[in-house]
């Protein structure tokens, strides 16, 4: 059966993601998911834009009173370079270099867990140092849902690529494990693209009033 | 990985078992039609209880709160339930095989889609018995459903949810089949008018969804974890429900007609036995519906106050959907013209339908025009405009697609006398009871209203309407009648049962095997199978080869994930309530059925079954019984 077929790095196709029909099917499923995730956050950043500094009363912080630009700095390039380094995995990936693909996916997890602490800490610093809470207005709903749902992706994609890692540990690449490290990177992309987004309307456009 | 399983003789349980792992497209379409058809009587005897207490004024047959959650229940049942499952039953049983494909891109996903749809349809029921039914009306406004007791609202919100993300599932898969899985030959622009509106309206699930997702977790946030979204006094603002819900919902308005027209589209050259006029302009008028249906969800809100720069901007798209709908009104009319037109039961409801919903579609540029909508908003006029459309338009064409493609899907063929008698009564209950219901708007007769006084001039047109509904319901039982005879004498009909098929999924023999083509077909123009018969042949030509086909395996998971998810959703519920301290164990163990399912799905290899050229052979004479 072909998907189950060992290669060697001269044998490995060109775009083994895209190899079967399987893979193929996939590929363009996830894209068409990804169509979906970005209607879905397009609705969070239209709603926090709506939202954003609606606050009860003037006691409440507003963007500009919560945001810090070198931890929100730190969390950024963090993520895009965990991006990048997904990039290398695949790179290795379809070079058939499954050690190396796996050590590059390895760092990309480490950048990605870094990522979250950070995200941790701000959460955490706004809702003691600020009483910047879920429930304590309607700009903190927002805030937290449109942030906090990037953060439950970053959650998953991370548990996504542990996964994938250690299944495929011992047996290493086939075209029927190659479009899964293929899509999980693409995942990874795309919540590195809503971050970019995140960064420019929710932190940038915060700190500028 | 053997295909034992598919010959052998099941016992009741082993058939149960069969359709609870089931990942084939023909009996998942069968689980839908099941699940559908169950919803769709469940939304029209609250119907028949909106039109029993109505009858009369003054009636208190039932309670003004109850009335509220039969009204609720009604519109998202019907809905979410019935109108979009009994679709997705159609695409699931003919849209693979029009395109002349073995099975759908995704049949996990599939099934999926399909239990995740039928568990939020069964959490949402159980309100009627665990505390009392939503009662905010199936747009369900924030300010109204933040109000609202008890737990009606909350069984709406996380019944739609789930069910929400089993149609974005059914519909990704869609698009990835129509995209990747066509047979050699089968270009976009011979693809049936019915796997056109497939794909659009798949393409809008894709698109619209989402929004009514953001609608959903923020209104589940905000009556079940204190945040404060739609709650003005924490600085949040209703309209955004408002606008997510129309965004969402206008383009489901489109989800829901599109496959319908699809139906129509097919049936009117199979029976006036010539070839669907402007095919291309077909097609071109459903992606323009599809693109305009995106522009136009803000003339749900011209009363909300957006501003008449925003009125005129949606009020001009709105009716500028109007052009692309006459083209296709056109085109079918000039299909029959001149036809040598065979007038069977899918026929009939196809020519019914033309005149029906060309009323609702005027009744609607009317309130297109935004002055007037200040006039029509919120009145019975409203009521018949929708049931116009979604009556004369989608119920004719499920009724019509049922009789049509039932020898597809079970492989015997509905009785016509009685699907005649269905079709008299059904259609003359269905003018009867909306047709006066716009008279009663204009007259002032508000919508939702529980009750009315008499002498208002209101009496005889609810009457006459409630008497209507009547014969609908008469229908509606003798075609369940119609249903059960034919199953019960069980007449098998052969390969294209019609006669006059036009389409790949006639060419199969009936029953359909469970590998569909044994051999893909060679698709050689539009109508592929009137094609070869005009060449005297009785089956597809080959484009291949037989070879070993390729399965997927059944499997549990997709039941198991929905489980853990309907689970989840009565923990989420609870937790507010003073001394659950058991709901929020509830919700995490819920999470964790489901993660855990799609983490055992994402490391165990499942990589289906070969079905093997011999045995294939072997089957040529039996016409491959399951």
């Amino acid at each position: 059966m072909a998907a189950e077929q060992k290669f060697t790095p001269q044998t490995w196709p060109e775009s083994p993601e895209q190899a079967t029909l399987e893979g193929k099917n996939k590929f363009l499923g996830f894209w068409f998911f990804l169509g979906g995730e970005t209607v879905l956050f397009a609705s969070l950043f239209a709603t926090y834009l709506a939202l954003k500094d609606s606050v009860p009363s003037d006691t409440h912080a507003k963007a500009a009173d919560l945001f810090e630009l070198p931890l929100v700095f730190l969390m950024t390039m963090l993520l895009l370079t965990s991006s990048l380094t997904s990039v290398f995995a695949m790179y290795h990936m379809k070079n058939y270099n499954f050690k190396k693909m796996q050590q590059w996916l390895f760092i990309t997890v480490a950048l990605g867990l870094g990522f979250l602490g950070c995200e941790i800490y701000e959460f955490n610093h706004y809702y003691h140092e600020f009483e910047h809470k879920f429930t304590s207005s309607a700009f903190g709903s927002a805030f937290y849902t449109l942030v906090g749902f990037h953060g439950g992706h970053v959650v998953f994609g991370l548990s996504w690529i542990i996964a994938l890692m250690i299944r495929n540990a011992k047996r290493g690449l086939t075209l029927y494990n190659a479009p899964k490290f293929y899509l999980a990177s693409l995942y990874w992309h795309f919540i590195d693209v809503v971050w970019v987004f995140i960064f420019t309307v929710v932190y940038l456009m915060g700190m500028v009033g | 990985m053997s295909t034992i399983a598919h010959t052998q003789k099941r016992g009741f349980a082993g058939t149960v078992w069969e359709y609870l792992t089931t990942v084939d497209h023909k009996k998942i379409a069968i689980l839908y039609l099941l699940a559908g058809g169950f919803f769709f009587i469940v939304g029209g005897i609250e119907a028949m209880m909106i039109r029993i207490q109505l009858a009369v004024p003054n009636n208190d047959f039932v309670s003004a709160g109850l009335f509220n959650e039969i009204i609720t229940m009604h519109g998202t049942t019907m809905i979410f339930l019935a109108a979009m499952p009994l679709l997705f039953a159609f695409m699931n049983a003919v849209m693979p095989l029009q395109i002349g494909a073995r099975d759908v891109a995704f049949p996990f996903i599939n099934a999926l889609g399909f239990w995740l749809f039928f568990f939020g349809g069964l959490f949402l029921n159980l309100s009627w018995f665990l505390g009392g039914a939503p009662d905010a009306g199936w747009t369900s406004y924030a300010s109204l459903s933040l109000a609202s007791e008890g737990h009606g609202i909350d069984f709406y919100a996380l019944g739609l949810q789930i069910s929400g993300f089993g149609t974005l599932m059914g519909g990704i898969n869609f698009l990835v089949t129509i995209i990747n899985m066509r047979a050699p030959g089968m270009t976009y622009m011979r693809m049936p008018l019915f796997t056109w509106t497939t794909f659009v309206a798949s393409a809008l699930i894709l698109f619209a969804f989402p929004p009514l997702t953001v609608g959903l977790f923020m209104l589940i946030f905000d009556r079940m974890f204190g945040s404060g979204f739609f709650d003005v006094a924490m600085g949040g603002n209703t309209i955004i429900w408002e606008h997510f819900f129309w965004i969402f919902g206008h383009p489901e308005v489109y989800i829901l007609v599109l496959p319908a027209f699809g139906i129509f589209s097919e049936i009117f050259p199979t029976f006036a036995r010539k070839r669907l006029f402007g095919y291309s302009s077909m097609v071109f008028a459903t992606v323009l519906i599809g693109f305009l249906g995106f522009m136009v969800w803000a003339h749900h809100m011209f009363t909300t106050g957006l501003g008449p720069i925003a009125n005129a901007i949606f009020a001009v798209a709105t009716m500028a959907i109007a052009v692309p709908t006459g083209i296709k009104i056109f085109n079918w009319i000039l299909t029959i013209w001149g036809g040598s037109i065979k007038f069977t039961v899918p026929m009939l409801y196809a020519v019914a339908f033309i005149p029906s919903f060309v009323m609702g579609g005027v009744t609607g540029v009317m309130q297109a025009a935004a002055p007037a909508d200040y006039q029509f908003h919120d009145s019975y006029f409203i009521v018949a405009h929708f049931h116009y459309v979604i009556v004369g338009g989608i119920v004719l064409g499920l009724l019509g697609g049922a009789h049509f493609y039932w020898p597809l899907m079970f492989g015997t063929m509905l009785s016509e006398k009685l699907g005649k008698v269905t079709f008299v009564l059904f259609l003359i209950g269905f003018h009867l009871t909306f047709f006066i219901q716009h008279f009663l708007g204009l007259m002032g007769m508000p919508r939702r209203v529980w009750t009315f006084l008499p002498g208002q001039g209101l009496d005889s047109g609810n009457l006459i309407s409630s008497i209507g509904a009547a014969f609908m319901a008469v229908g509606v039982i003798i075609f369940l009648v119609n249903v059960v005879i034919t199953q019960v004498k069980n007449v098998q009909v052969g390969r294209d049962p019609w006669e006059d098929g036009r389409t790949l999924e006639w060419s199969l023999p009936s029953p359909t095997p469970y590998y569909n083509f044994k051999q893909l077909p060679l698709v050689r123009g539009l109508d592929p199978y009137w094609i070869e018969k005009m060449e005297g042949k009785t089956e597809m030509t080959p484009a291949e080869p037989v070879g070993d086909i390729h399965m997927p395996n059944n499997s549990f998971v997709p039941f198991v994930i929905s489980l853990g998810l309907f689970i989840a959703a009565f923990g989420a519920m609870y937790h507010a309530d003073e001394g659950k301290d058991w709901a929020i164990p509830v919700l995490i163990i819920g999470m964790i059925v489901t993660f855990g399912a799609m983490l055992y799905r994402s490391i165990k290899d499942d990589h289906g079954y070969h079905i093997h050229k011999e045995e294939l052979l072997d089957e040529s004479g039996k016409g491959g019984a399951v």
